[in-house]
C-alpha cells in the first residue's frame, strides 16, 4: 500500500516586545535566575495583567502578513493547570475568540532529486497571544529543582496551521517561510536556540487516495530545521511500519531525541488535562478596529509576496530567483543595493544566491555579516558587463575581495586578469591555433561540432584564460567560415 | 472623641486640638481593651501606625493635610500592605508579608491616612459570619454571642465598636452591606470598576469590589474621595474623571423616585426586619420621596448563578496558592503533586475547599456550557432586569439581609442558609450595580437583645454620589447611625 504523511504545524514565536506580555518586567534573555521576574511575574496574591499593546501590534502585523481575517473582538481565556514553573497555576491565553483567524501562506518547496522545485498554499487556521510560563532549572543545587520565572509572561505568538502539507519538505519549507517571515516583519528574532521560535509538528499517515486523517502524534519543541526533517522522517517511518505490522498509533506527544534521530512518546493523550478555559475575568475582550490595523499597516515594510512580484515584474527575474532573494529582508536589500550600485539585475541575482550565499553558508555568516559590500559586488559584476574580466577571471577577484585584499580594479590590475579584448591580438592567437591544430579543423570541417569547442578552448588556453571568450568564438566562427 | 465623624477628626486636627498620634493611641487603646474580647484585628503594628500618625502631624503642621491626613483606618486583611503581614484570613497565607502596596493602601498612604491595623475576614472573603477565618470568629459588638456578618466581619466590629475612625471592606456578594446591617453601620459597594482591585487579593475577580465601611453616609463619602480612581494596573478600572462624592449630600430629596421591588419583601425575609425597612421607607416619603413599585423577576436565580460563577472563578484564582513561591507549604511530602496535595488540603479550610471544588467542577469538560455558559447568560438577565427598574425609578431600597446578626456556630453547618444571607446584595454584583446599607432602626432578637437592621439602597451605575445624598438626607432626620453599643461595662464582664 502506498502512504501519505499528513503533517499540520504550531509554532510559538517569542514577539520582540520589551516587556511581558502582562507586566512591565523585561523579556531579556539569559539574565540571572529571577531577576526579571516582577510581582506579577511572581503571581503574588492581588497582582493583575495589563496587556502590553507592543503585543497585540505584533499580533496584527502577523494578521496582514499572512491575509487573515483579524478578530474585531477577541479573548484572553485562562488556561489551568498546576506546575511549578506556572506561577499562577494557569496560563493565560487565547482558547475560542483568538486575535488572529484563517489566512495563508506561499511557501517554496525545493526540487529534491528528480522532483522540481514548486509553491504551494499553506493554510493558517489561527495565531493567538498567550504568555510563556518560567523554566524548572535541574542539577543546579542537588537533589532540589529550581524555578527561574524570568521567561514566565514572555509574549508568544502561537501560530497554528491546517493538516496542509504532505511531507517532510513541505514542512520543513513551511516552517522556513514562518520563520523568515515573521523576522521580516519584526516581529520575532527568529533566534531557535534560544527558544525564540519553537515548533510542534503533528504527523498522522494514511493510506493515499483517503480522506480520513488518521492518528496523529504530536513532535514537540523541534528548535532547527535539520532536528525537524529528520523527526518527520522518522516519525513517519515508524508510524507506517507499525500500520503495515498491524498495530495501531495512540494520539500521543513526543519528543525527538537528536543523539539517536528518534521520537519517543512522553505522555499518551489520553492522560492529557482538562483545562478548564474560560474567559479571564481580569481582562477586557482585546478590541481591534480597522483604525488600528490602518496604523499597524502603515509602519510594516513591503511584504514579500509584493517584492517577489515586483523582482519578476522589473528584472524579469523568474519566480524561483525571486523567491529566494525575497528569502529574507536583508538579502532582498543587499540584492537592491547591488543592483542600484549598476549591475544589471540577472547577473546581481545570480551573483547574491550563488558565490555571496555559498560563502556565507560555508563561514556560518548572515548576509548582514558579510565583507563583501552591495556596491562592491555591483563594481565586480560591472567589471564583467564591461568586458574588462571574464566570468572565470571574475571569480579569483570574487575570492580576493571576500578576503579584503582590496577594490576590484586594484585586484584586477594586482593578478594581471584584465581580459584581452583587443581584436589584433586575439586573431593572432587565433591562427596560431588553427595552425597548430590541423586535424582539428579537418574534424571540424567534416562535421564533428565538438571539435569547435576544442578550437575554442585551445585559443583561450593559449591566451591564458585572458582572451574575450565571446570574440573568440565569433572569430573563429568567420576564420573556419562556419 | 471615638464616636466622631470624620469630618469632626479632621476639623480637631487641623486645629490642633488633638494630633494624629494622640488621636491613634486612643484607638491603639481602645482596640488593646476590646480586641481580645471581639477579635476584629488580626495583625497590628503600633510602631508602624504610630510612625505614620507622627507623618501626619508634620505634614498638618506644614498646612498641607488632606481631609484623612492623620485619621486612623482600619484596612481588611485583603488588601496588600508593604511589611504587613497579609492574610486573607488563611492559614495559607499565615506568613505571608507583602512586599508591595495594593492600589486602596497607596490611596490611603497619599492621602497622609494612618494604617491602624488589618482587620479579620472570612477566609478568602468566602463567608457570611467571619467564622471561616482561620484567626478565630469575631464578636458582633452589640451581642457577643452573635456574628457580625462577613466576610468583612473584622472591619464591621472595628466600625461599631468604635475600635478605628473608619474601615475598609471588600464585597464579592455582600460582605460590606450584610455586616453592615448586622453591626449598624454604614457601608457601601461602589460600581464595578469605580476602585481599582490591584493589590486586593482575588476571590471572584468579576465581582469583587471594594469599599468604605463607616459610620455615616458623609465618612462614606469622604473615604472614596481616596479609595476611588482610575488605575492603569487594573484593566476593569474604569476610566473616569475623579468626582467629589460629598457633593449632593446636601440636595433635598423631594421627588425622589424609590423603587420596591417585590421580590425582596417576599418569603424568607425576617417579620420584625420588615417593619423597621418599612418604617425607613415611611421617613423617605416625609422626605419626599415617591414610591414605585418595581420587579426584579430573576433574583430567585441570583444566589445559584452566583454560586456558580464566584467559585469558579475562585478556583483558577486561588492556584496560585501551590506551596511553591509563598506562602503555606506542607512540611513533608513525597514528590510535586504530594507537595501540591499536603500544602492546600492543610492551607485552605473546608469553605475555601467547597468552593473550589465546586469551581474546579462547573468548568470542567462537558459540564461548562450547562453550569458556566448558562450561569452567564442568566447573569444578563439579571443586570437587565435593573435596567429596566431604573427606567421607573432613581433607587431601589429593600432589605440589606434577611435577619439580624444570627448566633455564632448557627450555620456554620447549613452552607445554603449562611449563603442565603446574601439573598438582597448578591444580584447587584452580578450586575456590577453600586449598593449600600444603611443603619435604620433595631430588632429585638430571639433573647431579647436589640439587634441593628440595614436598609439597602441600590443605585444605578456611578450613582454613588446620590446613593450616599439619599442616605445622607436620611441620617440628617434620624439618629440610628449615631447609636453604639454598650461596651463601657466590656471589662467587668470579661
Amino acid at each position: 500500500m502506498e502512504w501519505e504523511v499528513v503533517i499540520g504545524l504550531e509554532t510559538h514565536t517569542q514577539l520582540q516586545t520589551k516587556t511581558k506580555i502582562f507586566s512591565g518586567a523585561s523579556t531579556a534573555f539569559g539574565s540571572e535566575p529571577n531577576t526579571q521576574a516582577c510581582e506579577v511575574s511572581l503571581a503574588f496574591p492581588g497582582v493583575l495583567p495589563v496587556l502590553n499593546k507592543e503585543a497585540v501590534n505584533c499580533a496584527i502585523k502577523f494578521g496582514l502578513a499572512v491575509n487573515a481575517q483579524i478578530t474585531p473582538r477577541s479573548v484572553f481565556a485562562r488556561k489551568n493547570y498546576f506546575y511549578p514553573d506556572l506561577p499562577k497555576g494557569y496560563q493565560i491565553s487565547q482558547y475560542e475568540l483568538p486575535v488572529v483567524g484563517k489566512g495563508m501562506i506561499t511557501i517554496q518547496v525545493p526540487a529534491v532529486g528528480k522532483n522540481p522545485a514548486y509553491e504551494k498554499v499553506v493554510n493558517i487556521t489561527r495565531a493567538h497571544l498567550e504568555e510563556d510560563a518560567g523554566k524548572s532549572v535541574h542539577g543546579a543545587v542537588e537533589g532540589m529543582s529550581g524555578i527561574d520565572l524570568n521567561r514566565a509572561g514572555t509574549p508568544l505568538l502561537e501560530i497554528v496551521t491546517e493538516p496542509d502539507m504532505r511531507s517532510a519538505a513541505e514542512a520543513v519549507a513551511y516552517a522556513k517561510k514562518l520563520h523568515e517571515l515573521v523576522q521580516w516583519i519584526g516581529i520575532c528574532d527568529g533566534n531557535m536556540q534560544e527558544g525564540s521560535f519553537r515548533c510542534d509538528v503533528n504527523v498522522s499517515v494514511r493510506p493515499k487516495g483517503t480522506d480520513k486523517l488518521g492518528t496523529r502524534r504530536e513532535i514537540k519543541n523541534l528548535n532547527s530545521f535539520k532536528f525537524m526533517q529528520q523527526a518527520i522522517e522518522f516519525e513517519t517511518r515508524w508510524q507506517i511500519e507499525t500500520l503495515e505490522d498491524g498495530g495501531t498509533i495512540s494520539q500521543a506527544t513526543v519528543l525527538f531525541n537528536p543523539d539517536t534521530g528518534e521520537t519517543r512518546a512522553m505522555r499518551s493523550k489520553e492522560e492529557a488535562n482538562d483545562y478548564r478555559y474560560f474567559p479571564d475575568p481580569d481582562l477586557l475582550p482585546l478590541e481591534i478596529t480597522e483604525a488600528d490595523k490602518d496604523r499597524v499597516r502603515a509602519q510594516m515594510p513591503e511584504l514579500p509576496e509584493a517584492m517577489k512580484a515586483r523582482f519578476e515584474a522589473d528584472f524579469g527575474l523568474t519566480s524561483y530567483d525571486a523567491a529566494s532573494l525575497t528569502s529574507s529582508l536583508d538579502l532582498a536589500n543587499y540584492f537592491v543595493a547591488t543592483v542600484h550600485a549598476g549591475a544589471d539585475a540577472k547577473p546581481a541575482a545570480n551573483w547574491v544566491m550563488g558565490a555571496v550565499s555559498a560563502k556565507l553558508n560555508a563561514e556560518e555568516k548572515s548576509i548582514a555579516q558579510s565583507p563583501l559590500t552591495a556596491v562592491q559586488l555591483a563594481s565586480l559584476i560591472k567589471r564583467i558587463m564591461d568586458n574588462t574580466i571574464s566570468n572565470n577571471a571574475a571569480k579569483q577577484v570574487f575570492e580576493a575581495l571576500w578576503n579584503g585584499e582590496g577594490g576590484v580594479d586594484a585586484i584586477i590590475e594586482a593578478k594581471g586578469l584584465k581580459q584581452v579584448s583587443d581584436t589584433g591580438a586575439i586573431e593572432a592567437i587565433i591562427d596560431e591555433v588553427l595552425a597548430a591544430n590541423a586535424a582539428m579543423v579537418e574534424e571540424f570541417k567534416a562535421g564533428k561540432e565538438k571539435a569547435f569547442n576544442a578550437l575554442v578552448g585551445q585559443a583561450m588556453k593559449a591566451s591564458k584564460g585572458k582572451a574575450n571568450p565571446a570574440q573568440v568564438n565569433e572569430m573563429l566562427k568567420k576564420k573556419l567560415g562556419a | 472623641m471615638i464616636n466622631c465623624s470624620l469630618k469632626a477628626l479632621g476639623q480637631m486636627l487641623a486645629k490642633k486640638q488633638v494630633s494624629s498620634v494622640e488621636l491613634t493611641q486612643e484607638f491603639l487603646n481602645r482596640i488593646d481593651t476590646l480586641n481580645p474580647e471581639i477579635n476584629a484585628y488580626i495583625a497590628l503594628d503600633k510602631n508602624k501606625s504610630l510612625a505614620q500618625a507622627k507623618a501626619a502631624d508634620i505634614r498638618i503642621a506644614a498646612g498641607s493635610a488632606a481631609p484623612l491626613t492623620g485619621i486612623p483606618i482600619a484596612q481588611k486583611d485583603i488588601f496588600c500592605a508593604t511589611g504587613w503581614k497579609t492574610t486573607c484570613g488563611s492559614k495559607m497565607l499565615a506568613n505571608f508579608v507583602a512586599p508591595y502596596d495594593a492600589h486602596v493602601i497607596s490611596q490611603f498612604d497619599a492621602a497622609g491616612a494612618v494604617n491602624l491595623g488589618k482587620t479579620n475576614m472570612d477566609e478568602f472573603a468566602m463567608g457570611s459570619s467571619n467564622e471561616t477565618s482561620y484567626f478565630g470568629g469575631v464578636k458582633n459588638p452589640w451581642d457577643f454571642t452573635r456574628v457580625p456578618g462577613g466576610s468583612s466581619g473584622g472591619s464591621a466590629a472595628a466600625v461599631a465598636a468604635r475600635m478605628c475612625a473608619a474601615a475598609t471592606g471588600t464585597d464579592t456578594g455582600g460582605s460590606i452591606r450584610q455586616p453592615a446591617s448586622l453591626c449598624g453601620f454604614t457601608g457601601l459597594k461602589p460600581t464595578y470598576g469605580v476602585v481599582s482591585r490591584y493589590g486586593m487579593i482575588a476571590f471572584a475577580s468579576s465581582l469583587d469590589q471594594a469599599g468604605p465601611m463607616a459610620k455615616s453616609a458623609e465618612d462614606c463619602a469622604l473615604m472614596m474621595n481616596v479609595m476611588a480612581g482610575f488605575d492603569e494596573r487594573d484593566s476593569t478600572s474604569l476610566q473616569r474623571d475623579k468626582e467629589d462624592y460629598t457633593r449632593d449630600l446636601n440636595k433635598p430629596l423631594n421627588g425622589l423616585r424609590v423603587g420596591l421591588p417585590k421580590e425582596f419583601f417576599a418569603d424568607g425575609l425576617d417579620a420584625n426586619v420588615a417593619k423597621v425597612v418599612e418604617t425607613a421607607i415611611a421617613e423617605y416619603k416625609k422626605l419626599g420621596a415617591e414610591i414605585v413599585e418595581i420587579s426584579l423577576p430573576n433574583t430567585g436565580l441570583s444566589i445559584p448563578v452566583y454560586y456558580v460563577l464566584a467559585p469558579a472563578e475562585a478556583s483558577s484564582n486561588l492556584s496560585r496558592y501551590d506551596g511553591v513561591r509563598y506562602g503555606h507549604r506542607a512540611a513533608e511530602y513525597t514528590d510535586l503533586m504530594d507537595m501540591y496535595c499536603k500544602s492546600r488540603a492543610e492551607g485552605f479550610g473546608a469553605e475555601v475547599k467547597r468552593r473550589i471544588l465546586i469551581g474546579t467542577y462547573v468548568l470542567s469538560a462537558g459540564y461548562y456550557d450547562a453550569y458556566y455558559l448558562k450561569a452567564q447568560q442568566i447573569r444578563r438577565l439579571i443586570a437587565q432586569d435593573f435596567e429596566e427598574a431604573f427606567k421607573h425609578c432613581d433607587v431601589i431600597m429593600g432589605p440589606a439581609a434577611p435577619s439580624t446578626a444570627f448566633k455564632a456556630g448557627e450555620k456554620v453547618d447549613d452552607p445554603v442558609a449562611m449563603y442565603l444571607q446574601d439573598i438582597y446584595t448578591i444580584s447587584t454584583n452580578l450586575a456590577g450595580l453600586p449598593g449600600m446599607s444603611i443603619p435604620a432602626g433595631f430588632s429585638a432578637g430571639s433573647d431579647g437583645k436589640a439587634l441593628p437592621v440595614g436598609l439597602q439602597i441600590i443605585g444605578n451605575y456611578f450613582d454613588e454620589a446620590r446613593m450616599l445624598n439619599v442616605a445622607h438626607q436620611y441620617q440628617q432626620v434620624t439618629d440610628w447611625h449615631t447609636r453604639m453599643p454598650e461596651l463601657n461595662t466590656l471589662k467587668e464582664v470579661a
